[in-house]
């Protein structure tokens, strides 16, 4: 029998990989990446306690399959404007990006 | 409690999953942490498969394994040249960011194991995609039509928004 702690365990180091990658990445698209991880452990959770705590609700559930889908318009979102960046300063490293062009 | 097939497949993914995403975050070329991201969320689909949730499952398999992944590598391909290291940081804000994040975990690991939750208990038993289905758009107790028109919305708009910034002017 898999307790609940252990998923959640798993869950909760993938979300610190995330913050740790978030802190010491100079790289957009690095940070976008430490950012899905952080996302996607969030979504564990959600299947999660709904599995465990309340399986005859589909809550949990609900609110991970909209993360996915919410996330997935925000990675186009991020991409795009990383891109558009590239094209004008050449770069996507953090430390080139000190103005902004209106 | 023995160790049974289910504890054994749990194990092997928390490895796969924990590893993946530390060699994610800690790995000098962005190509590779894409590539650690993919076995991530692979083994993220194999962990909702594991709760009997097979649809979120398929759900996670397409739109982050297939779509999400493939807009990273060519993204990536696009804005980096070849033989590109992240370049290094100073040793005293690397540890910073370590010594930040390690005492999150820790907080957070102690509170999680040290909190008594409601009584939990796994049954087996797959969810019924009509059951989703029905749900999903009812707008009774417990429907989620708003969210899914309110979803609909979203990625209309950031299609539009994707394609305004960025398209060449």
């Amino acid at each position: 029998m898999i307790q609940m702690e252990y998923y959640l365990v798993v869950s909760t180091i993938m979300m610190f990989a995330g913050i740790y990658g978030f802190f010491t990445r100079r790289n957009l698209l690095a940070i976008l990446i430490s950012v899905e991880l952080i996302l996607n452990s969030v979504d564990i959770n959600f299947a999660v306690f709904n599995r465990f705590l309340f399986p005859g609700q589909l809550e949990g559930f609900f609110f991970a399959l909209f993360a996915i889908g919410v996330s997935a318009a925000e990675t186009a979102v991020a991409i795009a404007i990383i891109i558009n960046i590239y094209r004008n300063i050449r770069n996507i490293q953090v430390k080139n990006m000190n103005e902004l062009n209106g | 409690m023995g160790i049974t097939l289910e504890l054994i497949v749990f194990l092997i993914l928390a490895v796969f999953i924990v590893a993946s995403s530390i060699l994610a975050v800690t790995t000098k070329r962005i190509l590779r942490a894409a590539t650690y991201l993919l076995f991530v969320l692979f083994g993220t689909a194999g962990i909702y498969f594991q709760l009997n949730y097979s649809f979120l499952g398929a759900v996670q398999l397409l739109i982050y394994a297939g779509g999400i992944t493939v807009l990273y590598v060519f993204s990536i391909l696009l804005t980096s040249s070849q033989g590109d290291r992240a370049e290094k940081l100073k040793n005293s804000k690397m540890f910073a960011g370590l010594l930040t994040a390690l005492a999150g975990l820790v907080i957070c690991l102690f509170l999680t194991l040290k909190n008594t939750f409601l009584p939990s208990h796994f049954e087996h038993g797959e969810l019924p995609v009509s059951a989703i289905g029905m749900s999903m758009m009812s707008g009774e107790k417990y429907g989620y039509i708003l969210p899914f028109e309110v979803i609909s919305v979203l990625l209309l708009a950031c299609i539009i928004g994707g394609i305004l910034i960025a398209r060449k002017r």
